[in-house]
């Protein structure tokens, strides 16, 4: 048996520490949002000519007069992504690059992703991916209310919440782009998460009714333990399909999968480190668990 | 847990079988007679263009002001009632009227039956609102009059708008409804949407108007532009025809100029009607004014009573051929203005497919490979399960025609990945409980028992994060919802019932086997 329950408390420090840098660079840094929630203009483009190149297309799309533009080797060497604000939100944006395009490259480029986005749709999007994350906290926190007892739900939510800001933090301390599928990652997070929790809480509720005699630090570290084999097996199986999707799933799909993989790391640790910890510290014991089911 | 009846086996089986059948049907040919459901794949993989477009009411709010105001002041006229000072004023009509009439007014606007003012008996609410201060009324559109007058302009509009996409011959458009001042266009298999936005953004409000040197013209003058921006020209208000009046618009050759035209037909009305202006105004200059730009100011010669007549304006074939398509499918009521645009070339969805397809492949294979290091014989069970599984998801998808986009494999991928964990609850507890039962049978019957709360708590969380996607996301997104989500149903039949069918095959086959899992 491994006696997770040794280091509850340097994990304690270790999560708070986290969420509290995470917060920071949330608050300070900010989140590097994509055209979906800041408006604007994504172009990915394909060269045929080695004349193509990041410096060039900046060159050239320097000249246009679009506000601040981005250009960005994209996966392969011949791909890349010119991201702008397209501040006025001029109509014919992407015909003007294209003949502008066409003086200096001719035809050996190809625009294989054209994405434009209104300022009023990105700020809708905005809206409607904060409510999407918050209202599936709060159905989680529902579930979990009904399933379990209150010490339990706290604990299942406050692992969650580190997982979000966490992730969150990552995001931000690498400026990696916030996009509508960051959004269904984190959710996605919120659900593995919860998924990972529940299980042990299972297993912690079980052994709270069958033995009267052990200590809820004891015992959240035997739960811990026997179900231990299947948290490593489902997080490794989880795993290995998102390696394969960040691996091979192509450039688009990277962002998302990357997210997922770090939501399941930390989902995992706090499955342990944070949901147990909860429990040992609101002093769960037997009595709590019993008085619920004589209520019931 | 682990008793089967055959009938129950046979349901089982024909289940499965059924769905990999349907799922198969993607990849061979049936009879289309027979069966002729298929997965759509999103924009994102097939390729093509994304439109959202937003409806300026302005334009058509100030216009029903405008021609209310006529009304207004015609229908009180005929009632013997003064109406005064009548204007529009930030989308507010303001008149005043005499101590006298105020209480007259005032019945006119609130009576039910009003034919000035209608009301809709279903939202208790007339179609305006009035306001006195004293004897100056105020007078806008109810909440109710707002929405039917968004509802009937996005009605028309979105009659144009496929009017216009049909012309062009993109192949399966949709194009939708978005709550009631939004249309959604989706063109698959478009990878240059340029011509369709060109068209859509035009309002195409044809008319024929006489340009006038008289400022004092009893309708009104405005001075407009050519179409290219140099030179302008006063011309009345007064509509001489409009493009409703057009039967037909085609791009024609002029054969004595050389040179590209429009030509037109006009119904019985306006037929009349410009053979009467074309005869009475012959020398003058008939501006044809296309959204507010002067395309031609030819000069009248003659009478023209056939009810043809021919635009030129220097046109390109190009150029003539979509203003023959805008003449033809009509007016916009409002000017539509794109607002989301997301275009895949169709080379790139074949990529992102073929790259789903491999990371499907790799991670189902890492999968498999470890699932089968693991439990052997039973992850063996897992992994055929985990095929079938993926079968019925493709099936069920299959089923209801459901949209696959990139985020969606994913998804299944994801499926692939958290699938097993119901298998992997259910066999480690198992070997739980073979440490003090020695019956294989009681051990695994007690394993499928106990861990059945905790498979079920954690496929709910999955499902609750799923649901909400649903409603919230959009697009690529929403297709990974339904993967993810329809996922996890079949993911629980394919445990609770192939997975477990397996398992109770071998476990009685090998009931005093020691150290079965």
């Amino acid at each position: 048996m491994i006696a997770f329950n040794k280091y509850y408390n340097h994990f304690n420090l270790l999560s708070s520490l986290l969420i509290v840098v995470s917060l920071l660079l949330l608050i300070f840094k900010g989140l590097n949002f994509g055209i979906d929630f800041k408006g604007g203009t994504l172009i990915e483009l394909r060269a045929s000519d080695s004349k193509i190149n990041v410096s060039s297309l900046r060159d050239r799309f320097n000249q246009m007069d679009l506000g601040d533009v981005s250009v960005k080797k994209f996966g392969n060497d011949t791909d890349f992504l010119v991201k702008f604000e397209n501040k006025d939100n001029k109509k014919n944006i992407i015909e003007e690059i294209k003949a502008n395009l066409d003086k200096s490259f001719g035809n050996n480029y190809d625009f294989r992703r054209v994405e434009n986005v209104g300022p009023k749709v990105s700020a809708e999007l905005l809206k409607s991916g904060v409510i999407a994350i918050s209202l599936s906290l709060a159905l989680m926190l529902i579930y979990i209310w009904i399933r379990f007892e209150w010490q339990f739900s706290l604990g299942a939510i406050l692992a969650l919440f580190h997982d979000v800001i966490v992730t969150l933090g990552v995001f931000s301390l690498f400026s990696l782009e916030i996009n509508l599928s960051i959004i269904a990652a984190v959710l996605t997070i919120v659900g593995y998460s919860m998924n990972d929790t529940v299980v042990i809480f299972d297993r912690v509720r079980e052994n709270l009714r069958k033995y009267s005699d052990i200590k809820i630090f004891e015992l959240t570290n035997i739960s811990i333990n026997e179900t231990l084999s299947r948290t490593i097996i489902t997080s490794a199986t989880t795993l290995l399909a998102l390696l394969a999707i960040y691996f091979f799933g192509g450039e688009i799909l990277k962002g998302f999968s990357l997210a997922m993989i770090l939501g399941v790391v930390f989902g995992t640790y706090s499955s342990i480190y944070i949901a147990n910890t909860v429990l040992v510290r609101l002093r769960v014991s037997q009595k709590t668990v019993l008085r619920e089911d004589d209520l019931k | 847990m682990l008793y089967f009846s055959k009938l129950r086996i046979i349901f089982i089986s024909l289940f499965s079988v059924l769905f990999i059948l349907i799922a198969s049907s993607n990849l061979f040919k049936f009879d289309d007679n027979f069966f002729d459901k298929k997965i759509n794949l999103g924009l994102d993989l097939q390729g093509g263009s994304y439109l959202l477009l937003e409806i300026d009411n302005e334009p058509v709010i100030e216009q029903k002001l405008q021609n209310l105001t006529t009304t207004i002041r015609n229908y009180f006229k005929e009632k013997n009632i003064k109406i005064n000072n009548i204007k529009i004023d930030n989308q507010n009509i303001f008149f005043n009227v005499t101590d006298d009439d105020k209480q007259s007014v005032l019945d006119v606007f609130q009576d039910e039956n009003s034919d000035l003012n209608p009301y809709y008996p279903r939202f208790k609410s007339h179609q305006l609102e009035i306001e006195d201060t004293g004897l100056n009324f105020k007078v806008n559109f109810s909440r109710q009059g707002l929405i039917k007058l968004k509802n009937s302009s996005q009605d028309q509009a979105i009659e144009i708008v496929r009017r216009r996409v049909d012309e062009v011959g993109t192949n399966e458009p949709n194009i939708l409804k978005r709550g009631n001042n939004r249309i959604l266009v989706e063109l698959p298999g478009l990878d240059d949407p340029m011509r369709i936005k060109s068209l859509l953004g035009q309002t195409a409000n044809l008319t024929f108007r006489f340009v006038t040197s008289d400022e004092n013209d009893r309708f009104g003058v405005e001075k407009l532009k050519f179409e290219n921006d140099l030179e302008e020209a006063v011309v009345s208000k007064r509509i001489i025809i409009s493009g409703e009046n057009l039967l037909d618009a085609q791009p024609k050759m002029d054969t004595q100029t050389n040179q590209t035209i429009v030509s037109f037909t006009l119904d019985r009305v306006g037929a009349k009607r410009f053979g009467k202006a074309t005869s009475t105004g012959i020398g003058k200059q008939l501006a044809i004014v296309l959204d507010g730009k002067i395309i031609s100011a030819p000069v009248v010669r003659d009478t023209i009573a056939s009810g043809s007549g021919q635009i030129s304006g220097g046109f390109t074939f190009q150029t003539a051929t979509d203003l023959a398509l805008l003449l033809r499918s009509g007016a916009l009521p409002a000017p539509l203005e794109i607002i989301e645009e997301r275009t895949v070339g169709p080379d790139l969805g074949q990529d992102s497919i073929n790259a789903g397809m491999i990371a499907l492949a790799i991670g189902f294979m890492l999968v498999i490979i470890f699932m089968f290091v693991k439990y052997k014989i039973f992850g063996l069970i897992t992994n055929v399960t985990l095929i079938v599984n993926l079968f019925i998801l493709l099936g069920v998808l299959t089923l209801f025609e459901a949209t696959l986009t990139l985020p969606g494999i994913a998804g299944i991928i994801l499926t692939v990945g958290m699938a097993v964990d119901a298998n992997v609850l259910i066999f480690e507890r198992i070997k739980e409980e073979l440490k003090d039962e020695t019956n294989n049978i009681l051990a695994f019957d007690g394993g499928y028992t106990k861990s059945r709360t905790a498979i079920l708590d954690a496929n709910i969380t999955t499902l609750l994060a799923a649901i909400i996607l649903f409603f919230m996301g959009s697009g690529p997104v929403k297709g990974f919802a339904v993967t993810l989500g329809v996922g996890i149903f079949t993911t629980l039949f394919s445990v609770y019932f192939i997975a477990r069918l397996f398992t109770s095959i071998y476990v009685s086959r090998n009931k005093d086997k020691e150290k079965l899992i």
